[in-house]
């Protein structure tokens, strides 16, 4: 790997995990469990149309396990962890089927993310009672999607000539 | 487009959220009883008709239940995120609060609340 790649995932990781941190702090109480804006999105999802999937994947699982260690707990890294891999699987697939945009790619990740969370929970607690979450949490999902998918496209339309001529 | 297909996603999300909402808003019924389940397993029921402060302390932490006026909540938790607390009161059955770090789930159920009336393990 080049040492200017090798910097590059290195930013993009601080930047995902300074994300983790701001969102961290910015923690809405909320009577849903899990709402979140996913900040850390906006990352990966540049990285996923600045670089390709496998450098999206990687910040997305490194920013996962430090964030995880630094301000979670184990069991919240696996929640994350979850729900980040069904998202990125999510992404990339329709990013491939190139029939949408950013905020298309980001709001099925988005809802993706919540719906593997729901599954892990349902795995770990042995209940469907977290089932009732699904329409806040499709609706969140959905919106916040949006919002980090038009982010994403901003970024992407302004750094794309930087990032190629690294 | 791709902005069209953008947008019929966010249609097509936003309307499966509607439909299940509007689904459980008309299928719900009154629950009587309040489940506690610590890492699957059972921790205890009680009425929901009787009002009282229960402390459900479990090796992962302490969560403080409270029943009161038909309603169940979590009033207080020593987790690190304390979403348990602020998660709204149940009342209606198949509800729950849960708080992630303990592993407990608060679940509301139907049934004979007589049969029930503060079973505890």
């Amino acid at each position: 790997m080049k040492p200017r790649r090798i910097s590059l995932y290195g930013l993009l990781i601080a930047l995902a995990f300074v994300f983790s941190y701001i969102e961290n702090m910015l923690t809405i109480p909320m009577w849903i469990p899990g709402i979140k804006l996913g900040l850390a999105n906006v990352v990966v999802l540049a990285a996923l149309y600045l670089l390709g999937g496998r450098c999206a994947l990687f910040v997305s699982v490194v920013r996962v396990v430090l964030a995880g260690l630094s301000y979670g707990s184990v069991t919240m890294a696996i929640y994350s962890l979850a729900g980040c891999s069904l998202s990125f699987l999510i992404m990339v697939s329709l990013k491939q089927t190139g029939r949408f945009g950013m905020p298309g790619v980001s709001i099925a990740g988005g809802v993706a993310h919540n719906i593997g969370q729901i599954i892990v929970a349902a795995i770990l607690l042995e209940t469907t009672a977290l089932t009732y979450y699904l329409p806040f949490l499709l609706v969140s999902g959905c919106v916040t999607g949006a919002a980090i998918g038009v982010a994403g496209a901003e970024i992407v339309k302004r750094a794309e000539g930087i990032v190629r001529s690294l | 487009m791709k902005r069209k297909n953008d947008l019929m996603l966010f249609g097509v999300i936003l309307l499966a959220a509607l439909l299940f909402w509007g689904y459980s808003l008309i299928t719900r019924t009154e629950g009587s009883t309040v489940v506690v389940t610590v890492d699957g397993a059972e921790f205890g029921r009680y009425s929901l008709l009787m009002e009282r402060e229960t402390e459900i302390v479990t090796e992962y932490g302490t969560n403080t239940l409270v029943i009161a006026g038909g309603m169940a909540t979590v009033t207080e938790a020593d987790c690190p995120d304390g979403l348990c607390v602020s998660q709204r009161d149940i009342r209606y059955e198949g509800e729950s609060i849960v708080c992630l770090p303990h592993k407990l789930v608060v679940t509301i159920e139907g049934g004979l609340s007589s049969e029930v009336d503060g079973v505890v393990k």
